[in-house]
């Protein structure tokens, strides 16, 4: 139980974050990044590729702190990340994986954790024995073992076929409702933004800056075609209004 | 197999043509060296000796590996620790071992303990500087996921780093315990009153040559067993990860 008055929500405050190239200019990366999350909702960040996605989730992780503003993460949280590639252990088994980074999982769970990501009958393969899109899942099995109060995903769902992208969207959709998790989820698709998101913050090409932020007041389960259609004209108009 | 087989005979023919040219004073034919080989374990020397050089190859390989992988690993990550510690490497990676040994030898006396030191002193830099190489090619994305889920240094240095550095540790033991044994050959001959050094030292007054092939073939033997039987086994068990049929 965090103590009263501890952080309780992710406040981001980003006002500038640049790299230094090799040869030696530097390159403006993220402008102006102001967002917060209340414990347990799901924030979608949505832009162009390149624009500084994996550079706002690695600040946000506290990977990177070498950057101008403030970030501030629940008190006490444990975190996820689903980076952008599975990042696992090639010399432990995919359980393993799970177990190291999760120690606290029973194995009762772990099958559960497994066979509801449809890693059934995997737990004794090593990464390299795995299929891209098993890795991923994996990845994801570790993220969600580990009890998260902060959980990041990086593109999580990407280049998985339909059917499984729409599964996996479900048992994060599960992870959220049994316990509230606070969640940014990166993504290059609004359909997932939509589904997933109680609030999709729309970036704009590098340097990226906010171009709007969308609440959605609906629960998940009832985002009819109606709501999502008003929503795509929203973004659509948000991100044509930036290249004017 | 066989081509090693065959190699291996082709060196002992050579070895017995040698012998029948340079006469049994130079160079003695393999079967005199086997006999003599046979004599001293008889009567329980060659054991003994062998014994005696075998536990100081143990313990200063065991001391120079640990340490060497401690203060390795700690200068691979730290600059500040590389930056404080990498003179003294250097100078001790270009000392010869027999300055090492002789000094140790006249500060310390002519003691168990610095023989151990110098031959410890030796191998270290050594380590030191591969397992350095394998601390600073760790995998900054696997220690990123680390920080993220809050893995405990030790979880870290077991699960994470040193399956990583298993090569470089093995490449380190490898050149080691050939190095190692050599130098406690040096370290026996100049100080000690036992192991196979010593008994060469006292073969090569009496110009014996089959006693000294005697006891280095054997203690040969010894080093390819350990090679085969404990080095081989643990690269496969360390490597059993990697798909087969890359
Ligand atoms: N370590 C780094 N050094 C220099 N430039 C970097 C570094 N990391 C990222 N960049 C640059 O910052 C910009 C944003 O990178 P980032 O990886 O955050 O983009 P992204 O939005 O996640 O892209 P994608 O959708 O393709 O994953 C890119 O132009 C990239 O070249
Ligand atoms: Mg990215």
């Amino acid at each position: 139980m965090p103590p009263a008055g501890a952080q309780r929500t992710l406040d981001v405050a980003i006002q500038r974050k640049s790299f230094r190239s090799a040869s030696g200019e530097s390159l403006d990366v993220l402008k102006d990044i102001n967002f917060s999350l209340e414990p347990g909702e799901v924030g979608a960040i949505a832009g162009p590729s390149g624009c500084g996605k994996t550079t706002l989730l690695r600040i946000v992780a506290g990977l990177d702190t070498d950057f101008t503003g403030a970030v501030r993460r629940p008190a006490q949280g444990r975190l996820g990340y689903v980076f952008q590639e599975p990042r696992l252990l090639a010399w432990r088994s995919a359980a393993d994986n799970v177990r190291i980074a999760a120690p606290e999982t029973d194995e009762a769970g772990l099958e559960a954790l497994f066979s509801a990501l449809g890693l059934a009958g995997h737990a004794d393969h090593y990464p390299g024995e795995l299929s891209g899109g098993l890795a991923r899942r994996v990845s994801l099995a570790r993220a969600f073992a580990a009890r998260p109060d902060l959980l990041v995903l990086d593109e999580p769902f990407v280049s998985l076929d339909a059917a499984l992208a729409e599964r996996l969207r479900g048992e994060l959709a599960a992870l959220v409702a049994r316990r509230p998790v606070t969640t940014l989820l990166v993504t290059h698709d609004i359909e997932e933004a939509i589904a997933l998101a109680d609030r999709i913050i729309l970036l704009s090409p590098r340097p990226a800056r906010i171009l709007g932020e969308l609440r959605i007041d609906t629960p998940r389960g009832g985002r009819g075609l109606a709501l999502t259609n008003k929503l795509r004209a929203d973004i659509a108009q948000l991100n044509a209004a930036a290249g004017a | 197999m066989a081509l090693r087989l065959l190699s291996l005979a082709v060196l002992i023919a050579a070895w017995q043509i040698g012998a029948h040219f340079a006469g049994p004073r130079l160079l003695p034919e393999p079967l005199a060296v086997a006999r003599a080989i046979f004599e001293e374990a008889r009567d329980g020397a060659l054991f003994l000796h062998l014994g005696a050089t075998l536990a100081r190859v143990a313990v200063s390989f065991a001391l120079a590996m640990f340490a060497g992988a401690a203060l390795g690993l700690l200068m691979g990550r730290s600059r500040a620790a590389d930056a404080i510690a990498d003179p003294w490497i250097v100078v001790l990676l270009n000392l010869p071992a027999l300055v090492i040994i002789v000094l140790a030898y006249i500060w310390a006396g002519l003691t168990e303990t610095a023989a151990i030191a110098a031959v410890t002193l030796n191998k270290l830099p050594n380590a030191v500087v591969t397992l350095r190489e394998g601390a600073r090619a760790l995998d900054r994305n696997l220690d990123e996921m680390a920080q993220v889920y809050a893995m405990p240094r030790l979880t870290w240095l077991r699960h994470v780093a040193a399956p990583q550095l298993g090569p470089y540790f093995a490449a380190a033991s490898r050149s080691g315990l050939s190095l190692v044994w050599k130098i406690v050959l040096i370290v026996e001959l100049l100080g000690r009153p036992n192991g196979v050094g010593f008994e060469i030292g006292s073969a090569f007054q009496l110009f014996d040559v089959t006693r000294i092939l005697a006891y280095a073939l054997a203690f040969v033997a010894v080093m390819l067993a350990i090679e085969m039987l404990v080095v081989q086994p643990f690269e496969r068990h360390a490597a059993r990860w990697r798909p087969k049929n890359p």
